[in-house]
This record gives structure tokens, C-alpha cells and sequence, in this order.
């Protein structure tokens, strides 16, 4: 089972109840548990609106959208039904915290989601969770019998007349363009994982057509706590435009991996020195990819940065989902570009052009040079390709793919010059693959 | 709804399946669900498993089948009956996720989306499964292992040959 | 919607606010390249061919998802956007099999088109493509599946257009392909030791015309030549009575040209995109081996072939001898549903004026005397095929247009899909429209009456359609006589239509191929045109009375043109022992069998002319195809009547008009001979030198036929559709015991009268949909 770490710099916020067995809903009730729900129950949607605008909170899943703005966005009166649907398919690599969320505090979920559907005046809610995550579907589907059973949801929640909630659990079977928020709601209606044409965004027609709240598990557990500490003390702790803390995950080659909660704006250098303990058996640093593996890969010295989506942005990257992977010196940049890209290529929805294609022949074009029949024009290729991609494609996979392509190919390209003249790993990653030999993945 | 009569699935699921026609504001949504506890419970989405999702939803085959080709975690052949399922993405990769997979493919004498002789073992390279943290990391059907190297492989695997009646 | 005002390339332009960006520039004549749009279909944005430039966003955006806005500035050609274009076009192309020389879409394929455009043609992959095996889903669709782009026009064509949903999309990513409804695990067709994946739909090919490349194509045309190597000729299709255009490729062969392909693609007609199954396969019949190809003769109970002049001789001697020795009422003449106005027309007329009888019927399909006389003296209340595509409610009474009249299903449902028009229907069946409609009433079998009387009646049916301002009522052919004239009645300000079975059964009825109704259903005594005739007044034998006078010997000859009532009407052989049989057709069918004369004839892919829809619009009908050994229809009645002796200039008004200079012919000017003869063929000023000129009847038409007399010429030559109505007074008045002798051919998707049988691939499909996917029907509706 996933370890829990800790280290003094962090504040717990979101992850406090971590380890206290909160999955229990007696111990969660404990834990200051539902009392943020009643609270907004009282106070109503336009505070609930205001504080969460006040935390400065912006979207954990890895576009960082303001939440309070976001659930402002939905009308106040519709004809169809409102749903809020929260997005645990997690499925970016290098990053597991929804994971630890789910497993460690399901009822802050159910909680924020309860508080959003006060928010924006809707009355069902969706928890989405990726296929893979089986054991935790039923850690959070038990939390919501539970509160079903205290009467937290359902008919006249927490005995107020008229205030009904509902929540319906919901499995993915793996595939990591349904974490794409119209994708998602796609999904979520029985169909294939084929994002939607924007606009209409979801606010306003989203799932079933109704207006839609979509937030990112973490997001959505941060809600309740925000409602009880206030908006403004939310947002001291972290950076300007940047409030509050966040789930790190930091993962690869560090003593001591594990997810964090470390105020937004922190360095990332200490992030990787020493809240994880630095680098793996005393090797040196090489790179760091810092918010998922879509964010554009960051050299040994550019890591003197904070932890925020801003910072990140000057830097050329992005804070994505918050896993930051270390590696270090001994890896390969073209092994970890190779794969990187059969990651896109395998999860490419398929839908545009750009996205389809562009993928499977960057991969094609790496597999081949990953195994020694590359030429000097591959790199070029490579580069020409992720370049027409940026930008054009249906939906931000596209992106998500060329990003960390460029990344390589343009901080790196003396390391794929040098592979080209025989510069190998000293300890290869990826077996090399004959060429013409089936490959490993993406073989769907 | 009407229940459908001759169900394939054991009464248990078949109940569940009646429900989570009911739940939703549309039936279909139910169709994603559905196809991954029907593969839990028969091994695999069969041809008579996709007639009786879109029996009871009210779809066509070819809806179905549309749906169930695009999710990666739904398989049209049967797998072993414990499916090993190892992380190869940047974060187990860094931490001796291809090592791990090579280790089981030795140990078990099977490829990627292959089945050993006795049906016990299936293997299978998988893209991240949410265990970055921990790795390297597999997932045997839905049970997650962490922190791994060969020697706890090796262990994993006979916990799981323990299971069997001897 | 309000005109907005915008920005493109520089030039302002006005659109109504709401209009796709895409379509806007079309409209002002900018062509914004795109593979997965497509008019009338949903957006998808997937092949991102079609972004440009808006000012002040940050990304290239897509134009088939943009909508005009005030003041939008849109730059749809720069190099930036060519370049992205171009790397589009790369990528698709790496995969992409190129095998454009053997390709049936060589030379019209769209992705061709934008390579050539964009220059895309370098290549840089070194790995190799992604190969797939292709695919036969039918024996009239096949999918090259490397060759496919991933549009989905097919996809939404299936499901969107025709409400079939047997296309979908499987796997994801590059694995990504289109697959057809039945998997190769169950369709039971082995191949090679292959399973093959099957489509159980209605075998429309809608698909084949919407893919932008070759990946689909069509059974019966694939590999058998180069688009620039047939001459094309856009005329009206055979099969049924809805009218479409259908664009025939042909080139030539030995025997004179053969038809190797029909489409749409260039959505010519009223139909829009559409064509069926039977207007885009099934010209075949016209290429059989069996065609009739020289004049028979019976000599010693044999037919045996002879000259023409031979043919023609005898059976003109004949004719006239019979007629003068036992008078004109002895002899009867049948005519056709698929043959041109001009030919009905001249059929009755020589029935009329050359025989002397009114012994004039035809296989009757509708019942459009009653329709005619029902509103006579109201104007507007016929329909045209165009009310159903635009009217906001449409009444469907009786009748399954999805399989007798494929177009105006297709028509109901797009105008369900694009206007949200209601659709109410009463059948005895649940039929496949059912699925559009707002409501639907199970009619008992029989039981029309009931349901006609149940309009009188205070319910929510009849209360909502008395509440529709605008309301077409199509309506099968179950109903007729008495019944329908009671529906007309009791619906007074709707427009009607009646559903007919094949390309010119409305014309065979407008044009008084009946015994009791002269061209326009006039009477037989005291109108214009039965004073021009000077024939007799007293109404003739209908079709059955013929045959009941052959069995009693009192018919001495009939003449049927295009037409076998033998088999249609079960006809025992006995009933013609007496009888001198004349008949024309393109086959020998069981009536032909029994012939003392046949005539080779030519088809209406073969001829020129006019035909009238069910719905009464009047249609161009252009010559394709040419088969050598057969003659059209018109000049064997000509011919016919010369060799009785006629004179042939009171039969076809030929020679009159102006002569004229037809311009030069050779030269710059040489564009003008074209434009002046249009002139004045519409201006019926052309010489028409020939006895077998149509056009030269066509003048008699118009002016001698009430309704017809309206048509404009220049409208018609220039392939347009205009609407007939008959003329507002003046018909003839029916009697309620007049009989009612419609028979409705009971046509499917798959058959076509007597015409099946010579159709191979009728039979292919027919032999596909009963096995190969028989056991999936029932689950595709």
C-alpha cells in the first residue's frame, strides 16, 4: 500500500486528516467533519462563491483555472437540471494525489462536492474515478452510503427542508484523454472519450446538457477546509494569485518520493532537496519534469523557482497536476522522451489529425532512432513535427504531447546528436526493440 | 425496467446491472460501468456480453462495441486469471519499471497481453496507473503493489499461485 | 437572424449572425478547405484543415465551428495558415497509402485536391505506414481502410442523414478506424479462410458519395475506369416516383456507351446529397447481356429476329388491317410508368387519333385521378417534393417512404434534423419514420376509414394537425378513391401528395394514359383538347377490361409499351391466343414472351424528354447511355403510325418554328452557337426538324395540357424542377362507381418491378441482406 511521508516544511491543510482514518465517517465527523457543509447551508451559495473567490484556489488538475470564478460562471437559472461532476481520473504521469485523497479522506470529497452543488443551486453530483482505481471506487462508494445513512445526502440534507443532494459514483476503464474535462463528461454519458467542441462550455452546457461544475478531486476536498479557515487565511498561505497549498507529488529518482502538501510558490529546489531528501544514492541532478509529464522538462539549473502556476509559466513550463519527476543524472533524455511520447501516442483519443498522427510518428521516428537507425534529420523531424502540432489540435492533448517533446529536443539536442554519433546509457532503461519486432505498448 | 430474461451474468450482477440502468438521468451512462463489472465477473467482454449491455440500454452492438474498443482496461479475449499489470511510464520507468517487466516476462515465459499455459498469469505493459509515488508499481486485476523490485515480484506472483487450491 | 457585418481577407462582408464562418466565405465565394465538415451534418473540428486566422485570438481557429460575429477579422490564407495546413496534410500522407494511380477516386478526391494545393508532397517518415487489410462490407460497399482519413462524414452520414447508425468508430488513436455494424466474428461470410466484417444497413452508398477519398467505394464501379474517361449526364433515375437526380458516368464501348457508375456527388437535383441504393447501383440492368437488341417476329411460334424494316412493316399492316376490319374499339394499348411525358403523351395520342380508341391504360400505381379531381378549383394544395424537405408538419398517411420512396424519407428527416419540423403519421405498420415522428397512430389493417373518420374527432391527434398552419400530407398508397377524396376533405387546407411507384407514373396519369380521362384529366367530350382529337367521347376498356375482351376474342391486337401486365397481373397466356401482341421493351419478359412483334427499346437512361414526379415536378430527362439495337420509345410510335399509313405531321407538330442561323461552329465565337440554341429551345423557337423530336410534342403539351401549360422551358433545359399542379377547373368529374384498378408494385429498397430480375446487383444485395446479415435486421430497428 502507498506510503504516507511527511516533512516539517509542509502545512497540512487538505492532507491533514491524512493517516487519521477519516475514511470512517465517525472519525471524519470528529475531525471537524461536515461542518463546513452545514455552514454553507447556512450562509448560502453567494458566500460560498465569495470565499472560494477569496482563497485564491485555482484548478489542482492542471490548467489552474480559478475556481470561484469558475462555479460563478454557471446561470443561476436554468432549464435543465446542474451537475457537478468531480474528476478523479487521474492519469497523468507522475501524478497520484487524488489517489491519496480518495483513500486517506473520501468524505472531504463528498463534502465539496455537496458545497459546490450549494454553490451553483445543483442537486446531483458525480464522483468519476479511473478504472484502475477499483479500491479506492469502493472506499469512496462506502463514504457515500455512509453519509447517505447520516442523512448528509439525499432528501433535506442535515435535516434542512428542501436542500437535496445526490451523488452518483462512477468508474473509467482506462484512458487518460477522459481526464480532458468534456472528455470526461462524454465519458461519463456512456459514450467513447472524445472531447467536445468548446464552446458551449460546460458551465453552460455541460453533462446532459446542464450546466456543469467540473473540478479536480483535490480541488473539490480543498472546499470544505476553505470554508472553515476563511478565504483570505487560505490564500495567505500561499503566493500572490496563487492561494493556498497543493498536493506535491515527487517522484523518480529522490530519497524520499511521496506527496507533499507544500505551500503554492515553494521552491522547487527545496521541494527536491529537502522535503524528498534529494537525489537518489548521491547521483547528481539532471532534470526535472514539474507538473506531470505534459510540462516541458526544466534542466539541473532552472529549478531555483517557486511552486506556482505563474513562476512556472516565466519558466517556460507549467505546474500541471503537481508531480514532479526527478531524474538523474544516468537517465537518457531519449529514452525518457521515447517514453513520453508512446505514453501520447497510446492515449491520443484520435479524433483530430495533428494529434493522431503527429504522435504515432514522432513515436515511430524515436523508436527507430531510440534504436540506433536514427539520423541527424530525425531531430529535425521530430522538432518540425511537435512545432505543427502546438496549437493546432482539438483538444490540449495535443499540446500536452508537443510541450514536452520540444522540451527535449530543444534543451536537449546535444543529447540526441551524441546518441546518434554512439553515446549510449550506461544502464539503458528500455530494452532496445529489433527493429520491426512488435513493440511494447501501444499495441491497443 | 423490465429485467432481461436468460441474463448471462450471475444474479447477483444482473441485479446490480437493473439497478445502474435506473440511476442515471440517461440510461446509457451506465454503459462504461457496465462493460468493465461484466468483464470482472465473465473474464472478458464477449460477443454475448455486448448483446446483453446493449439489451439493456437500449443500444445497438455497434454502439457498444464503438464504446468498449476505446477504453484500454476492456479486453474482447480473455486474459489469465490473475492479469499482471506493470507500470512502465517516467516515474516506475525511473525506478526499474522495465526491469520489473522484463523480470515477469522471464518469470512467467509470456509477453505483453499474453496468457500463460495454465490460464493462471496474464501480463500486460500499462501506461501510468497512479502509483508514481510508490514505484515502480503493478496492479494485479485491481490490487495495487508497490515499491517493487524483482525479489517482492517473485513474491507477489506466488502469493497470488497461493491462492490456488493445490 | 440579423446580418452581421465582418472582416475577410481584407473585403467586408454581411451574413446572417448565427451562420458557420466556413459557410459565409462560401457564400461570397472563399473556399475554406476542410475534409470533416460537411453541409447539414454535426461539427466535429477534427481534421483542422479549415483554421484561419481571427484577430485576437490567441490560436488558429477552426471555421467550420466559428460563428460570424460583428466585426470579426478573419484572415483565411497566410502563410502561417498554409504551413499548418500543409504539416496537417504531411501527417495524414505518411499513413496514407498513395496509391492514387489505381485509386477510383483519382482525380476527384479531396485530399489529391489540397496536396496539390498546399504542396504537401515531400516525405520524411521513414517507417512503414500502417497497413489494414481492405474490407467488403457488401456487394456494393467497400472500405479501403488505409486509405481513410478519419473524416466521419460517413460515420454521421449514416446516422445523421439516413438514421441507419451502421458505421461507427473503434479503437483510438492511430489504431483508430471506421467499422461497420456487424464484426467479422459474427457475420458468417468466410473468405479466403477470413471472417469479413458485414454492413446491415439499407445499402444506400451515401457513405461512398460523402468520403472526401477512396477509402470507400462503390461495388459495382470500383477499378473499371478513370473519372476523366466517362462523359457524365445528369438525368432523373429510373426506380421510383420521387424524382432524383442521378449523374451517370458512361463511356463508350462496342455497342455504343455504357453506364459504369451513378452518384451524386455533385448534388445536381432536388435530391440534394441523397441517392439510394437503386439510383446509385442499380443503372446494371441496362448493361444485361439480355437486352433485346433486334425486332422479333413470331414465325412458325418462334421469334425469330428480323430487320426493322420487316418488323415495322408487319406489324403497321397489321395493325391498320385489324383496325379496319374489326374497328378501333377492338384494339387496346397499355403504356408505361418509366417512359418520358413526351412518349406518354404521343402513346395516348396515337391510342386517340391514330387508332381511334380510347382503349388507353397503364399499370396504375396511384390514384391521382382522385387526387386531381379532389382539389379541383383550389390552388396551392399540391405538394412538391420541396414542401417536405422545408414544411414545418408533414402528415404521413399510409405508405413506408424509407422503402418506396427513399427521398422523401431522407427529406422528412432532414427537415426534422435541421428545422425541427413535426412529423405525425398514421399506418397500419410501425415504420421505420416512426422514429421522427411527433405522433404516431396505429392504423388497424384496413382500417384507414376509421382513422379519416377519427379526424373529425375531438383528440389529441387530430386536434394538433387541424392546428398546423402549414401542413403537407403525403400519402401511401393504400389509400385511394373514396377514401382519399374523404381525407382531402377533411384536411381543406393542407397540400397533398401522393406516393406513386416508379420515375413517371404521375406522368402516365397527367399525360391520360387512361381510358376515361383525356392529358390533364380532362373529359373526353367538350374540352380543347378532345375537340382537337375529334375522337370518340365514350370511355375505353381499362387495362383488366382488356384482357377480359382478349379472353372473350373480342380484342383483335394490343400494343404495350414498356409495360409487362402478363406477370403484373398474373395474365394466363390463353387469355392472348387471339390476340395480335405488339410489345416494346427493353426485355423479353413474360408479356414480350407472348408477342407476335417486339421492339427493341431503349431505356430512360437512353432517351431525352421529360418526367413528372409523384409529387408533380417536372424534371429534364437527358440521354446518357446509348445501346446499339434498340429505339427509343417515341420514335417506334412514330415509326408505327407511319407504317399504318398516318400522317405523321398531324401526330408530332415537327417542322414548324423558325429556322435559324445556329451560329458559328467553329472559332472564338464558337461558345455562341451553344448559348443561341439554349435561347431558343427555350423559347420553343428551335426547328425541330425530326418527327422524333420531343421537344417537337413537348410544344403540343404545353399548350394543349392544363398545368403542363405552365412550364417554362428554360427552367427545364436547365436541369430545374418545376412543380405541375392540374388545372384548376375544368376536369373530368368522377363517379364513385368508377373503378379503382391501382396496384401498387410493392417495390423495396432492393427490387424494381420487372426490372429486378436483370439487375445483378439487386440480386447481390438481395441474396446479402436475406443471409449474410438476415439474422441482425430485426436488432437494426
Amino acid at each position: 500500500m502507498p506510503t504516507l511521508v511527511s516533512h516539517p516544511d509542509e502545512v497540512k491543510v487538505l492532507s491533514k486528516r491524512f493517516g487519521l482514518g477519516a475514511a470512517d465517517i465517525d472519525k471524519y465527523i470528529e475531525l471537524d467533519g461536515y461542518k463546513a457543509t452545514q455552514k454553507a447551508i447556512a450562509e448560502g451559495p453567494e458566500w460560498i462563491i465569495n470565499t472560494m473567490k477569496a482563497s485564491g484556489l485555482r484548478g489542482r488538475g492542471g490548467a489552474g483555472f480559478p475556481t470561484g470564478m469558475k462555479w460563478s460562471f454557471v446561470p443561476k437559472v436554468s432549464e435543465k437540471p446542474k451537475y457537478i461532476l468531480v474528476n478523479g481520473d487521474e492519469s497523468e504521469p507522475g501524478t497520484c494525489k487524488d489517489h491519496l485523497v480518495f483513500r486517506e479522506d473520501p468524505h472531504a470529497v463528498i463534502e465539496g462536492t455537496i458545497i459546490a452543488g450549494l454553490a451553483i443551486g445543483s442537486k446531483m453530483g458525480f464522483i468519476y474515478l479511473r478504472g484502475e482505481y477499483r479500491y479506492l471506487l469502493n472506499i469512496v462508494e462506502k463514504a457515500v452510503a455512509d453519509a447517505y445513512a447520516k442523512g448528509f445526502l439525499g432528501k433535506n440534507i442535515f435535516g434542512n427542508e428542501g436542500v437535496d443532494f445526490d451523488i452518483i459514483t462512477q468508474t473509467g476503464a482506462g484512458a487518460y484523454e477522459v481526464g480532458e474535462e468534456s472528455a470526461l463528461m462524454e465519458s461519463l454519458e456512456g459514450k467513447r472519450g472524445i472531447p467536445r467542441i468548446k464552446p458551449p462550455f460546460p458551465a453552460v452546457v455541460g453533462l446532459y446538457g446542464g450546466p456543469t461544475v467540473i473540478n479536480n478531486a483535490e480541488t473539490i476536498a480543498n472546499a470544505p477546509h476553505i470554508l472553515l479557515m476563511g478565504g483570505e487565511a487560505f490564500a495567505k498561505l500561499g503566493t500572490e494569485r496563487n492561494g493556498g497549498t497543493r498536493l506535491f507529488g515527487i517522484s523518480g529518482h529522490v530519497e524520499r518520493p511521496g506527496v507533499y502538501e507544500l505551500p503554492m510558490g515553494y521552491s522547487l529546489r527545496k521541494a527536491i532537496y529537502d522535503v524528498a531528501g534529494g537525489i537518489k544514492d548521491g547521483k547528481q541532478l539532471k532534470a526535472v519534469v514539474p507538473g506531470g509529464a505534459s510540462c516541458p522538462i526544466l534542466k539541473a539549473d532552472e529549478i531555483d523557482i517557486g511552486l506556482d502556476f505563474d513562476q512556472m509559466a516565466k519558466a517556460g513550463t507549467m505546474l500541471g497536476s503537481g508531480g514532479i519527476v526527478v531524474l538523474d543524472e544516468t537517465v537518457s533524455i531519449v529514452e525518457f522522451a521515447l517514453r513520453t511520447i508512446r505514453f501520447y501516442q497510446h492515449e491520443s483519443c484520435g479524433w483530430c489529425i495533428p494529434c493522431r498522427e503527429g504522435t504515432d510518428w514522432i513515436k515511430k521516428t524515436l523508436t527507430r532512432f531510440h534504436a540506433g537507425g536514427g539520423t541527424k534529420k530525425d531531430i529535425d523531424n521530430i522538432q518540425y513535427i511537435a512545432d505543427n502540432m502546438m496549437g493546432r489540435t482539438f483538444c490540449p492533448l495535443g499540446d500536452a504531447a508537443a510541450m514536452p517533446t520540444l522540451g527535449f529536443v530543444k534543451k536537449f539536442r546535444s543529447e540526441f546528436e551524441d546518441y546518434l554519433a554512439g553515446a549510449r546509457p550506461a544502464n539503458p532503461l528500455i530494452q532496445i526493440q529489433p527493429v520491426g519486432e512488435p513493440e511494447h505498448a501501444g499495441a491497443h | 425496467m423490465a429485467t432481461i430474461p436468460n441474463s448471462i451474468f450471475t444474479p447477483t450482477t444482473a441485479a446490480r446491472f437493473d439497478k445502474l440502468a435506473t440511476i442515471y438521468p440517461v440510461k446509457r451512462s451506465a454503459l462504461v460501468p457496465m462493460l468493465l463489472y461484466a468483464q470482472d465477473e465473465i473474464g472478458y467482454v464477449s460477443d454475448p456480453v455486448v448483446a446483453e449491455i446493449a439489451q439493456r440500454l437500449d443500444l445497438l452492438e455497434l454502439d457498444v462495441r464503438n464504446v468498449l474498443s476505446y477504453y484500454s482496461m476492456l479486453r474482447t479475449v480473455p486474459a489469465g486469471k490473475y492479469n499482471v499489470q506493470v507500470c512502465t511510464n517516467i516515474s516506475c520507468m525511473l525506478r526499474g519499471g522495465f526491469e520489473l517487466l522484463d523480470h515477469c516476462k522471464h518469470t512467467l515465459g509470456i509477453g505483453h497481453k499474453e496468457t500463460t499455459p495454465d490460464g493462471l498469469f496474464s501480463l500486460e505493459e500499462v501506461e501510468c496507473i497512479g502509483a508514481c509515488c510508490w514505484a515502480p508499481a503493478v496492479q494485479v486485476n485491481y490490487d495495487f503493489h508497490d515499491d517493487l523490485t524483482p525479489e517482492k515480484m517473485d513474491a507477489v506472483l506466488d502469493s497470488y499461485r497461493a491462492r490456488e487450491p493445490k | 437572424m440579423a446580418d452581421v457585418t465582418f472582416i475577410v481577407d481584407g473585403k467586408t462582408l454581411t451574413a446572417p449572425a448565427g451562420t458557420l464562418l466556413i459557410e459565409a466565405c462560401k457564400s461570397h465565394g472563399i473556399e475554406i478547405p476542410a475534409f470533416c465538415y460537411y453541409p447539414g451534418l454535426s461539427l466535429q473540428a477534427a481534421c483542422r484543415m479549415c483554421v484561419v486566422r481571427i484577430e485576437k485570438q490567441p490560436k488558429l481557429a477552426t471555421a467550420c465551428t466559428t460563428t460570424v460575429a460583428e466585426g470579426m477579422n478573419v484572415t483565411t490564407e497566410s502563410p502561417e495558415i498554409a504551413q499548418a495546413r500543409k504539416a496537417t496534410l504531411q501527417l495524414l500522407l505518411g499513413n496514407h497509402p498513395l496509391d492514387c494511380p489505381v485509386c477510383d477516386a483519382g482525380g476527384e478526391c479531396e485530399l489529391q485536391d489540397m496536396t496539390f494545393k498546399y504542396g504537401a508532397a515531400d516525405s520524411f517518415y521513414a517507417e512503414p505506414k500502417n497497413h489494414r487489410d481492405e474490407q467488403k462490407w457488401s456487394p456494393v460497399v467497400y472500405f479501403d481502410r488505409p486509405r481513410c482519413i478519419l473524416c466521419y462524414r460517413c460515420v454521421r452520414m449514416c446516422g445523421e442523414g439516413m438514421d441507419i447508425f451502421a458505421l461507427g468508430v473503434q479503437n483510438r488513436g492511430s489504431s483508430s478506424v471506421i467499422a461497420p455494424n456487424i464484426p467479422a466474428q459474427l457475420s458468417g461470410v468466410v473468405e479466403n479462410g477470413t471472417e469479413l466484417a458485414q454492413l446491415d444497413c439499407e445499402q444506400c452508398g451515401m457513405c461512398i458519395d460523402a468520403c472526401p477519398v477512396g477509402a470507400l467505394t462503390s461495388g459495382t464501379y470500383r477499378y473499371k475506369t478513370r473519372p476523366w474517361e466517362m462523359n457524365h449526364t445528369a438525368t432523373v433515375c429510373t426506380h421510383c416516383g420521387d424524382g432524383c437526380k442521378t449523374t451517370l458516368g458512361v463511356r463508350s464501348v462496342s455497342d455504343g456507351s455504357e453506364i459504369v457508375r451513378g452518384d451524386n456527388r455533385d448534388k445536381s437535383g432536388m435530391n440534394g446529397d441523397f441517392l439510394c441504393n437503386k439510383g446509385r447501383y442499380a443503372f446494371d440492368f441496362a448493361n444485361n447481356i439480355e437486352r433485346l437488341t433486334s425486332p422479333l417476329i413470331r414465325k412458325d411460334g418462334k421469334l425469330t429476329p428480323v430487320s426493322w424494316d420487316e418488323a415495322l412493316t408487319f406489324a403497321g399492316n397489321k395493325l391498320r388491317d385489324l383496325r379496319q376490319d374489326r374497328g378501333p374499339n377492338s384494339i387496346g394499348v397499355i403504356g408505361s410508368n418509366r417512359t418520358t411525358n413526351e412518349e406518354n403523351y404521343l402513346l395516348q395520342k396515337f391510342a386517340r387519333t391514330v387508332i381511334g380508341t380510347n382503349n388507353i391504360d397503364h399499370h396504375r400505381t396511384a390514384d391521382f385521378v382522385t387526387l386531381a379531381t379532389s382539389l379541383q378549383g383550389a390552388t396551392g394544395r399540391f405538394a412538391s417534393q420541396h414542401d417536405v424537405e422545408k414544411s414545418p408538419a408533414i402528415l404521413l398517411v399510409g405508405g413506408d417512404p424509407t422503402n418506396q420512396a427513399p427521398l422523401t424519407a431522407w427529406n422528412i428527416r432532414t427537415n426534422v434534423r435541421h428545422n425541427n419540423a413535426r412529423i405525425y403519421i398514421a399506418n397500419h405498420e410501425g415504420i421505420k419514420l416512426r422514429r421522427q415522428a411527433k405522433a404516431f397512430v396505429q392504423v388497424a389493417p384496413f382500417g384507414y376509414g376509421a382513422f379519416i373518420e377519427s379526424l373529425k374527432a375531438d383528440n389529441d391527434f387530430a386536434k394538433s394537425l387541424h392546428a398546423e398552419e402549414q401542413l403537407v400530407v403525403v400519402v401511401g398508397n393504400e389509400l385511394r378513391g373514396g377514401e382519399l377524396a374523404s381525407l382531402i376533405k377533411a384536411l381543406p387546407h393542407a397540400k397533398f401528395a401522393l406516393l406513386a411507384d416508379y420515375a413517371n407514373s404521375r406522368g402516365a396519369s397527367d399525360m391520360g394514359l387512361l381510358p376515361d380521362v383525356l392529358p390533364g384529366y380532362q373529359s373526353l367530350a367538350g374540352s380543347t383538347i378532345a375537340n382537337e382529337y375529334a375522337a370518340a367521347d365514350t370511355p375505353g376498356l381499362d387495362l383488366l377490361a382488356m384482357f377480359d375482351a382478349a379472353a372473350a376474342g373480342n380484342l383483335s391486337a394490343l400494343y404495350v409499351v414498356g409495360s409487362n401486365p402478363v406477370k403484373r397481373y398474373g395474365i394466363d397466356a390463353v387469355t392472348l391466343k387471339s390476340t395480335f401482341l405488339i410489345v416494346q421493351d427493353l426485355f423479353l419478359t413474360e408479356t414480350a414472351a407472348l408477342a407476335d412483334v417486339v421492339f427493341p427499346a431503349a431505356n430512360l437512361y437512353e432517351k431525352s424528354g421529360s418526367v413528372t414526379n409523384s409529387y408533380g415536378d417536372l424534371q429534364l430527362v437527358s440521354k446518357a447511355a446509348d445501346k446499339a439495337g434498340t429505339r427509343s420509345d417515341f420514335e417506334l410510335i412514330v415509326r408505327l403510325a407511319g407504317h399504318m399509313g398516318h400522317d405523321l405531321k398531324t401526330l408530332v407538330p415537327f417542322g414548324k418554328g423558325l429556322r435559324s442561323d445556329m451560329g458559328q461552329s467553329r472559332g472564338a465565337q464558337s461558345g455562341e452557337a451553344d448559348r443561341h440554341s439554349v435561347w431558343m429551345t427555350a423559347n420553343n423557337l428551335e426547328p425541330k426538324t425530326s418527327p422524333f423530336d420531343p421537344f417537337a410534342i413537348l410544344d403540343e403539351i404545353q399548350r394543349l395540357v392544363p398545368g403542363y401549360d405552365k412550364l417554362l422551358r428554360l427552367q427545364l433545359l436547365s436541369g430545374n424542377d418545376q412543380h405541375i399542379s392540374p388545372s384548376a377547373s375544368g376536369l373530368v368529374q368522377i363517379t364513385t362507381s368508377r373503378k379503382d384498378l391501382v396496384l401498387p408494385s410493392a417495390d423495396t429498397l432492393f427490387t424494381s418491378g420487372s426490372l429486378t430480375r436483370y439487375s445483378p446487383m439487386l440480386q447481390d444485395v438481395q441474396r446479402h441482406q436475406s443471409t449474410e446479415v438476415a439474422d441482425h435486421l430485426a436488432s437494426a430497428d
